[in-house]
């Protein structure tokens, strides 16, 4: 692993590429501002799990980076929102084709009201892709890559809704992985599931961080150390507005955080 | 930290083009026409109001406001024609208040009946039941009052005629029936079983329950559920047309025939001189219940919105 | 204390007991006004009644240009009111802004479906009939029926959209799909048995309208079917009304007839968009 990184109040990832960037972004929802000059880098290929108390902005600031607090009326960005060195936040970016580079999967599995097929060939087909051979490859290496074939191969036919909650999860993470993104955003993506979904879905995101970029919104401290590589701990201040306090790689903010805030929520003094 | 050489930027410029943003014509075309319908059905609302006031406002003119909410006299062909409304508005108003004071014990009990204590399996068999009650075509309820109901209302309060306020009141209070059940049993199934849960624990019987818990906790639901029947039996034509009994007096009891606004509209307008004052007059009655309803329904609505609010924290 | 209890167990089973009452003096005019009708007009259904028209001014023969002419106006109605209400619901539910005048135009709406028959009819007569001079017309007719279909179309259509919950908008949108790939691929889908529902609700009760057509088109007795949307037409509504209260001398049976033909085919939608609800619901859980 590459520590050549600076220890002082720049937040910068210890790997070559950076992947999204924000520099002093300020989010309100109309006159409340939700979050505080947020600046850091997120590196490429690595999983980045964003943590902090409930209620913290952690969500807002993962849909940041595909856009989705456009669909709420009176959101606002400020500051500068980056990928691959391109602002985000102007009127000559798509939109549509952004999410396509950005996915996200969300904390409640949310297929939709179709087969297993027709979920994974959704965004594809959306895209344009018609053929059907096309397609059943398309929906073969996605669920392939989510880890989800072996146990739906037979049963692509079948409604969605009849998998289980793991599975589910694992169809929406297939869905994404179909449009070919290069960015997974995952918030809280296991919260609603048993252990032994979890733990799956533990397993697929590090194998999916070989090849995507992947940022995890997690509640769960014991998650984050297991599974991520770089972790930034938000918070809110007293006037509900959330900051970053500490970024850094995984084991350093764990083992020997710099910021005491940082050290009390790892302890679990405060949650 | 990134190597920025002139293929970096290049490479740039590329994936910025990729992320630029597109036509998308199939998409503004169809969004158009959505768009087109949404004015069409707003231009449809002002076009009904304003008609209305068109037509009708002149009608001041010749009689005024005074006179045409007070008077007692309408005699369209007498000269010079009197346009005095309240032999209508009576009518309305005397119709309205039996159906109401029929339908409401009967639809709120019915409501809390299977709401509160029916079990799934009668709910699902009544409820459509209850909804071919609102499926039957105005005029054959007429239909139904003038064979079946009058003869019967004749001979028990010994009138000359069984076309009356009182028959159409009961058959109005059949109309009205469907949507003051179903509004009310939504208002109560719309009370947080928590609530139900605590009286419970505290000892309660159920009907302690339901009358203690369950109904003050509906009673705005319920209230708009009874605006919104009263607002039924105010703007329903054909039974009324065809049971009242047609007499243009002011009545003084529900045994009397009469006839209240919208059948006066119903049965003047075909013979009103297109732009006369008989046309302004009847269009001016129009325009005095669309106001009616619209404010039983606007206060009905109002209601149901607050108590929709109030259980929205849970 | 044993009498407390008692008297309140009785009390309990005399209120719910009052209120299985009010349920049954509910259902019981439903079903009797149905049996009545059936029971009294059966007789006088066969195939000469349903295909001639009516011969001596209405108190022999047929009612078959009245089920034409009911017909069109259903046709017409539809034509009018379904694809401008289902978009227009469309707009309001997907593309509206959460703003003022979009709440106030959702209350307008609301309040229109509300709007007496009656009201609609002076509408159609100061439009259709002579503004845009149609005429006394089937035009005439069904557009006036439709715009009150159209007021029940879009809130039915708009509230099976609201219905489609927001995390299946989300995950389109979040895939890269359009906003309208959102709704016609996920969202449409999902409402549409509501707003079939709907839609066959609205154009049920277009049939069974009796005043807005009273004044805006329909006749009693006419020599021949409608060749052209400016003509005149029967209606089952008015032709029921017409020979119930207005001519002397038709046959009892003849009336209970048309009662039931017009009950028939009212019926018989109200009992479709039901059951379509019905099954919907049962495949859902």
């Amino acid at each position: 692993m590459n520590v050549n990184y600076l220890l002082s109040a720049d937040k910068k990832a210890p790997y070559d590429k950076v992947k999204l960037k924000t520099e002093r972004v300020n989010l309100y929802y109309g006159s409340f501002q939700a979050l505080r000059n947020i600046t850091l880098d997120i590196p490429e290929r690595a999983i980045t799990a964003v943590i902090g108390p409930s209620g913290c902005g952690k969500s807002s600031f993962l849909r940041i980076f595909n856009r989705m607090n456009d669909l709420i009326t009176g959101a606002r960005v400020e500051g500068l929102v980056k990928i691959d060195d391109i602002p985000i936040y102007e009127d000559s970016i798509d939109v549509v084709e952004l999410r396509k580079r950005v996915g996200m999967v969300f904390q409640k599995p949310n297929p939709f009201p179709m087969s297993v097929f027709e979920n994974a060939a959704f965004g594809p087909r959306r895209h344009g892709k018609k053929s059907r051979s096309e397609l059943e490859d398309i929906v073969k290496k996605s669920l392939q890559q989510a880890i989800l074939w072996d146990e739906v191969k037979d049963k692509l036919d079948q409604p969605a809704l009849a998998l289980s909650g793991g599975q589910q999860q694992r169809l929406c993470i297939a869905r994404v992985l179909a449009v070919e993104p290069e960015v997974i955003l995952m918030d809280e993506p296991c919260s609603a599931l048993d252990p032994v979904a979890t733990l799956k879905i533990e397993d697929l995101m590090k194998s999916l961080a070989e090849d995507y970029t992947v940022v995890i919104v997690t509640h769960n401290m014991q998650q984050a150390a297991r599974v991520s590589d770089m972790a930034a701990f938000i918070m809110m201040e007293e006037d509900r507005a959330g900051v970053l306090v500490e970024y850094g790689p995984t084991s350093q903010l764990f083992t020997n955080p710099r910021d005491k805030r940082t050290e009390d929520y790892i302890t679990g003094r405060f949650g | 930290m990134l190597q920025r050489g002139a293929s970096a930027t290049a490479a740039e410029a590329n994936a910025k083009r990729g992320l630029r943003r597109r036509r998308r014509l199939g998409e503004k075309f169809i969004e158009s026409w959505i768009f087109l319908a949404g004015i069409l059905a707003i231009v449809i609302l002002l076009g009904i109001v304003i008609l209305l006031l068109r037509e009708g406002v002149p009608a001041f003119f010749y009689t005024s406001p005074w006179e045409f909410f007070l008077g007692t006299k309408w005699y369209p062909v007498s000269d010079p024609p009197t346009f005095g409304i309240m032999p209508f508005f009576v009518s309305t108003m005397m119709i309205t208040l039996v159906a109401t004071a029929i339908a409401v014990p009967i639809g709120v009990g019915c409501a809390a009946y299977l709401a509160e204590v029916a079990s799934p399996k009668v709910r699902e068999t009544v409820k459509p039941i209850i909804e071919l009650l609102a499926g039957i075509p105005s005029v054959v309820m007429g239909f139904i009052g003038l064979m079946l109901l009058s003869p019967l209302v004749q001979s028990m309060f010994k009138l000359n005629t069984g076309l009356c306020g009182f028959t159409a009141a009961i058959m109005l209070s059949m109309m009205s029936l469907p949507i003051v059940v179903s509004v009310s049993e939504d208002a109560l199934r719309a009370v947080p079983d928590e609530f139900r849960q605590a009286a419970y624990a505290l000892g309660a019987t159920k009907w302690e329950t339901v009358r203690h818990v369950s109904i003050p906790a509906a009673l705005s639901g319920i209230t708009a559920a009874i605006m919104l029947g009263v607002g039924r039996a105010i703007g329903e034509t054909m039974t009324v047309l065809m049971v009242a009994g047609g007499a243009l007096a002011v009545p003084h009891s529900p045994t009397e025939p009469m006839m209240p606004m919208t059948a006066a509209i119903a049965s003047g307008i075909g013979n009103a001189v297109r732009g006369g004052l008989q046309y302004q007059a009847l269009f001016a009655i129009g325009l005095v219940l669309f106001i009616m309803t619209l404010a039983v329904n606007v206060i009905a609505d109002r209601v149901l919105e607050r108590q929709k609010r109030k259980f929205a924290r849970s | 204390m044993q009498k407390a209890k008692i008297s309140r167990h009785l009390s309990q089973r005399i209120a719910f007991g009052l209120f299985g009452l009010a349920t049954v003096a509910v259902l019981i005019p439903v079903l009797f006004i149905i049996i009545q009708i059936i029971v009294n007009g059966a007789g006088t259904i066969d195939l000469q009644f349903l295909t001639q028209p009516p011969a001596q001014a209405g108190k022999a023969g047929g009612i078959f240009p009245a089920i034409v002419g009911t017909f069109y106006l259903m046709l017409g109605t539809v034509l009018f009111s379904l694809p401008v209400g289902i978009l227009a619901g469309i707009y309001l539910a997907e593309y509206a802004r959460d703003n003022r005048l979009t709440r106030l135009i959702n209350m307008a709406i609301l309040n229109l479906a509300g709007v007496p028959s009656i009201v609609y009819g002076l509408f159609g007569l100061g439009l259709f009939v002579l503004a845009f001079q149609f005429g006394m017309s089937l035009l005439a007719a069904s557009l006036t029926l439709a715009c009150q279909a159209l007021a029940m179309i879009i809130t039915t259509s708009r509230e099976a959209l609201l219905a489609v919950p927001r995390e299946h908008r989300e995950g389109s949108l979040a895939i890269g799909a359009t906003k309208w790939q959102t709704v016609r691929y996920v969202v449409l889908p999902q409402a549409l048995p509501g707003i079939v529902t709907g839609a066959i609700l609205a154009i049920c009760r277009a049939a069974g309208e009796t005043a807005p057509i009273l004044v805006v088109g329909a006749a009693f007795l006419l020599p021949g079917l409608p060749h052209s949307p400016f003509d005149q037409f029967m209606a089952l509504a008015y032709h029921l009304y017409t020979v119930a209260a207005h001519v002397p001398g038709v046959p009892e049976g003849t009336m209970w007839g048309v009662a039931l033909v017009l009950l028939g085919v009212v019926l018989s939608f109200n009992i479709l968009a039901t059951v379509i609800r019905l099954r919907v619901r049962r495949r859902r859980v």
